[in-house]
C-alpha cells in the first residue's frame, strides 16, 4: 500500500494488521501489546485516548460531543477502571457555524455531568475551510483501577451477556446522513456504562464495548487467543424491531454493527443470571441477554459458532471490509 | 443482488412514488412497475423498486404447506415410536 | 410469516426429505442458481443439514458480480482515476473486486471524483439531478431482477434531457446459461432452484425448455430457508413421479407472466447480444444492451471506451468451476490460503452472493470430499 485508504479506520483486518505490523513495532513496549481498550499504568490508573470523526455531527440521540465523552468513558470502564478525567482537543474547520460549536459543547459538558468525569484539559485548533470537516474531536481520559480483568480464567461453560440491543447507534447515523432513502424511529445508543462498574465485583472476567466492527469482530478478538471456541445462539441476541428491519432491507449484518453504549462480557456459569440482573436494573441495561457460552474442547479452538435460527451451525468471523465509513 | 423483501406499502403519490414499512423501518419506493397498488398492500421491493405484489391467498397456502407436512412428521414420529 | 423460518418447519422438512432421498440413490445434486439463495443456504447454516437429507447442493452463475468480466470493473476503475469531478455510483459489493487495476475499494479517486455506493440506480440518477456540473456514471450491473429499474434511471434521464447521467451496462439475463451448463457433460445436476426475484419478472415460461428438452426437474424459489426446503422436496417428488416440469413454490410472489412492465422495458430498451460470461465464456443471445436511441446514457458509447470480454482473471482464480457447479469452493487451491475476503483473487470471494465468501463466512471447514 502506498496511499492510506479509508480501509485503514475501519476496524477491520486492514486495521489491525496495521496495529500488528506497524504500530507495535514502532513504539514497542509492554503496555502497549495488551491492545486493551486502556492501557493500565503502574500506578493503578487506567489510560485511553480516542479520535471522533463521525459524519454527520448531529444525529438522533447524541452528537459528536455525546460521542467524545461516552466512548472515552466506556474504555476506561471495560478495561476495569472508575472514570475520572477528561481531555478534550477540538480541530475545527473555519466557517463551522457557532451555533453548532456551541451546541456540541453543552453536549460535552452534559455528557461528562452524566458519565461523572470532569474536563480538567485541553486544545483548540482551527483549519482552514477545505482542511477539515466541521470539527474532529480526540479525547484522553484517566480512570482508577478497580478490579483486575481476568481473561486468563475464561473456562468452558462461562456465560457471555452483551448489555442491551445492537446496532442502533450505527443505524441512527445511517439515517441521519439520508443514505439509501431510510426513515425509522431510532435513537443512537450512545451512553455511558458507569452502571456496569459494579459487576467487576460479581465475577465478570472479560469485558469490552461493542464498537467499530460490531459484535462479531469483538467476538472474534476474544476467541482467538483462546483454546476454546465460543457458541452463540442467534436467537437470544437482543436486536430492536427497527434495526432487525433495516439491516434486512439493506442486506447488512446487524452482528458486525457498532454501537456506541453496548458491552459485551464474560462471566462464570454461577454468577451470570446475577449479574444479568444487575444490568438489567438500569435502563440501558434492560435490553441484556445471555448470548452464549464459552465451549470445550469438540469444536475448532479460537473459533466463534452461531447456532443459527433454523436450528443450523455457522462460523462467525471478524470484519474483513468497512460497512459503513465514519460511524464513529 | 436478488435481495428482494416483503414489505407494506404505507403512502403513494401519483407520480408512483411512495413509502413502505418493513418491521418500522420506512423505505422511499418506486412503485412505476406495478399496475395497481394501493396502500396496505404487500410489495416485494428491491433496489428501491416493488418488483411484485404479494398474493395473500398463495401466502396462506404455503403457510398451510408448512403445517401439513409438521403434521404428517410428527404422526409419522409418533408411529416410529409406537412400534418401537 | 415467521413460519417460512421457524426450526420446527425446518426439521419437519428435513425429515421428509430424508426420507425421500432413502428411496433415491444420493447424494442428488441440485444446483441453486441464484447467489442469494447460496446465501441463504449457508446463512442458516442449511449446508451441512442438506448434506446429511442426502441433497448435495451445487453453487450456480447466479451472481452478477461474479459474472461480469474484470475488463468491465477495469473500465470503471480507469474512469474514475483518470477523469476529473467524475462521480461512479455502484452497488456496494462490486467496489471490492479485485482487478489488474486494484479494485474500486482500494484505488484513490482523480481530483474532484469520488466513488459513492447506492442502494438504488434512483438514487445515482438523483446525483446527478442534484449535481449538474458533476459527470454521474453508474455502474448498473445486474440480472433480471435490477435490469428494469436500472432502464428506468435511463429512459428518465433521456426524458429530462440531463446530460451528465450515464450507466455503465453489464446487463445479463438468466435462462441462457443454464443451458450452457446443461450442455456441459461434466457437471451431473439433477434438479434446479430457480432464482424467485428473476422469476418474479420473467416469468415461469422462460425455464420451461429445461424439463422439456432435458428432462430436468426444477421449482422456482422464494428466500427464507423454508421455500428453499419445499422446493427441494418439489424436486424430491418430480423426480420419484418421473416427471419434470417448473413447479412455481415462490407462487405468493410469482405469476405465471412475470412483470408484464418490467419485461415491456427490456424489450423496448433493450437488444439481446451474445456476451461473455467470466469463467462460462460467450453465451449467445445472454447480455442485453442499449439501443441506438441511448447512446449518450450508454458509459461505453459516451467515453468512447472499448472494452473486451474474456482475458481478465487473476491467475489461478477457479470462479469458473464454481460458477458452472463443477467444484466446492474448498476444493479451489486457493481457497483459504491466497484467495480469502481480504485479499480475494475472484469475485466468488467478493460478492455478497458469492459461493466461495458464504463458504468462507460459514462453512469454511468443508471440503468436498468430507
Amino acid at each position: 500500500m502506498d496511499k492510506v485508504n479509508l480501509e485503514l479506520g475501519s476496524g477491520g483486518k486492514l486495521m489491525r494488521d496495521f496495529i500488528a505490523d506497524h504500530i507495535i513495532p514502532t513504539f514497542k513496549n509492554p503496555l502497549l501489546e495488551t491492545l486493551g481498550d486502556s492501557a493500565r499504568l503502574p500506578s493503578g490508573i487506567a489510560f485511553t485516548t480516542d479520535g471522533y470523526v463521525v459524519d454527520p455531527i448531529f444525529f438522533p440521540g447524541g452528537d459528536i460531543g455525546t460521542l467524545s465523552v461516552n466512548g472515552t468513558v466506556n474504555d476506561l470502564i471495560v478495561a476495569g477502571s472508575d472514570p475520572k478525567y477528561i481531555s478534550l482537543s477540538l480541530i475545527l474547520e473555519e466557517g463551522l457555524p457557532w451555533k453548532d460549536l456551541e451546541k456540541i459543547l453543552k453536549s460535552i459538558q452534559k455528557a461528562s455531568k452524566e458519565a461523572q468525569v470532569a474536563v480538567v484539559t485541553g486544545d483548540t485548533k482551527v483549519v482552514r475551510q477545505g482542511q477539515g470537516d466541521k470539527i474532529f474531536i480526540t479525547t484522553s481520559g484517566i480512570g482508577e483501577c478497580i478490579a483486575d480483568p481476568t481473561p486468563e480464567n475464561i473456562s468452558p461453560g462461562d456465560r457471555i451477556i452483551v448489555t442491551g440491543t445492537l446496532g442502533e447507534h450505527s443505524l441512527a447515523v445511517m439515517l441521519a446522513r439520508g443514505d439509501f432513502g431510510l426513515e425509522a424511529d431510532v435513537l443512537s445508543d450512545c451512553a455511558p456504562l458507569r452502571f456496569l462498574l459494579p459487576v467487576w465485583q460479581m465475577g465478570t472476567r472479560w469485558m469490552r464495548d461493542i464498537t467499530r466492527g460490531g459484535l462479531a469482530t469483538v467476538l472474534c478478538e476474544l476467541a482467538e487467543p483462546l483454546p476454546y471456541s465460543i457458541l452463540i445462539d442467534e436467537e437470544s441476541i437482543p436486536l430492536s424491531r427497527e434495526v432487525r428491519g433495516a439491516t434486512e432491507l439493506l442486506g447488512i449484518d446487524p452482528l458486525y454493527l457498532p454501537c456506541e453504549g453496548r458491552a459485551v462480557m464474560v462471566a462464570p456459569e454461577k454468577d451470570a443470571a446475577i449479574i444479568l440482573k444487575e444490568i438489567k436494573k438500569h435502563d440501558l441495561g434492560k435490553g441484556a441477554a445471555i448470548i452464549g457460552r464459552i465451549e470445550g474442547k469438540q469444536a475448532k479452538a479460537g473459533e466463534v459458532l452461531l447456532s443459527t435460527l433454523s436450528g443450523g451451525l455457522r462460523l462467525i468471523e471478524p470484519l474483513t471490509s468497512e460497512l459503513l465509513p465514519r460511524i464513529c | 443482488m436478488c435481495l428482494g423483501i416483503p414489505a407494506k406499502v404505507i403512502s403513494i403519490e401519483d407520480s408512483k412514488i411512495g413509502k413502505v414499512d418493513y418491521l418500522g423501518t420506512r423505505v422511499q419506493t418506486d412503485f412505476t412497475l406495478l399496475e395497481d397498488v394501493k396502500i396496505g398492500d404487500w410489495v416485494i421491493i428491491h433496489a428501491g423498486f416493488a418488483i411484485s405484489q404479494l398474493d395473500e391467498k398463495e401466502a396462506a397456502e404455503t403457510i398451510e404447506l408448512i403445517k401439513e407436512n409438521i403434521v404428517s412428521t410428527e404422526k409419522l414420529s409418533d408411529d416410529e415410536r409406537a412400534e418401537k | 410469516m415467521k413460519e417460512l423460518r421457524s426450526k420446527q418447519a425446518i426439521q419437519s422438512l428435513l425429515k421428509t426429505i430424508s426420507q425421500k432421498t432413502r428411496s433415491l440413490s444420493t447424494p442428488i445434486s441440485i444446483m441453486e442458481v441464484c447467489g442469494t439463495h447460496t446465501m441463504t443456504i449457508h446463512r442458516y447454516g442449511l449446508k451441512k443439514l442438506l448434506d446429511q437429507a442426502g441433497i448435495r447442493m451445487l453453487s450456480g452463475p447466479g451472481c452478477p458480480v461474479c459474472i461480469t468480466p474484470n475488463e468491465i470493473h477495469e473500465a470503471a476503475i480507469g474512469l474514475v482515476t483518470e477523469k476529473k469531478n467524475l462521480l461512479l455510483a455502484t452497488f456496494g459489493d462490486m467496489t471490492r473486486v479485485p482487478t489488474r487495476k486494484n479494485s474500486l475499494q482500494k484505488i484513490v479517486p482523480a481530483k474532484d471524483s469520488q466513488i459513492k455506493i447506492v442502494y438504488s440506480p434512483e438514487e445515482a440518477l438523483g446525483l446527478a439531478r442534484d449535481n449538474p456540473e458533476t459527470e454521474v456514471v453508474f455502474f448498473g450491473v445486474g440480472f433480471e431482477t435490477t435490469i428494469p429499474s436500472i432502464l428506468l434511471s435511463v429512459k428518465r434521464a433521456s426524458e429530462e434531457g440531463l446530460s451528465n447521467y450515464s450507466v455503465l451496462t453489464a446487463l445479463w439475463i438468466i435462462p441462457p446459461p443454464l443451458k450452457a451448463i446443461i450442455d456441459d457433460k461434466d457437471t451431473r445436476i439433477q434438479g434446479f432452484l430457480y432464482p424467485g426475484h428473476v422469476s418474479a419478472i420473467i416469468g415461469i415460461e422462460p425455464y420451461e425448455f429445461i424439463p422439456r428438452e432435458y428432462g430436468i426437474p426444477g421449482s422456482i424459489t422464494g428466500f427464507e430457508p423454508v421455500d428453499i426446503l419445499l422446493s427441494i422436496l418439489s424436486i424430491l417428488e418430480q423426480i420419484q413421479k418421473g416427471k419434470a416440469e417448473v413447479t412455481n413454490e415462490y407462487s405468493r410472489v410469482v405469476r405465471q407472466n412475470g412483470n408484464p412492465a418490467a419485461l415491456a422495458l427490456m424489450d423496448k430498451m433493450c437488444s439481446k447480444e451474445d456476451a461473455h460470461w467470466r469463467g462460462i465464456g460467450s453465451i449467445p443471445q445472454s447480455g442485453l444492451r442499449l439501443i441506438e436511441k441511448y447512446e449518450d446514457i450508454d458509459t461505453e458509447k459516451k467515453y468512447g471506451l472499448r472494452i473486451a470480454g474474456g482475458s481478465g482473471d487473476l491467475p489461478g482464480c477457479l470462479c469458473g468451476e464454481v460458477l458452472r457447479g463443477k467444484i466446492l469452493p474448498p476444493d479451489c487451491p486457493l481457497f483459504g490460503k491466497k484467495c480469502h475476503p481480504e485479499s480475494p483473487v475472484g469475485p466468488c470471494m467478493v460478492s455478497f452472493e458469492g459461493a466461495c465468501l458464504a463458504y468462507f463466512k460459514y462453512d469454511r471447514t468443508e471440503r468436498a470430499s468430507e
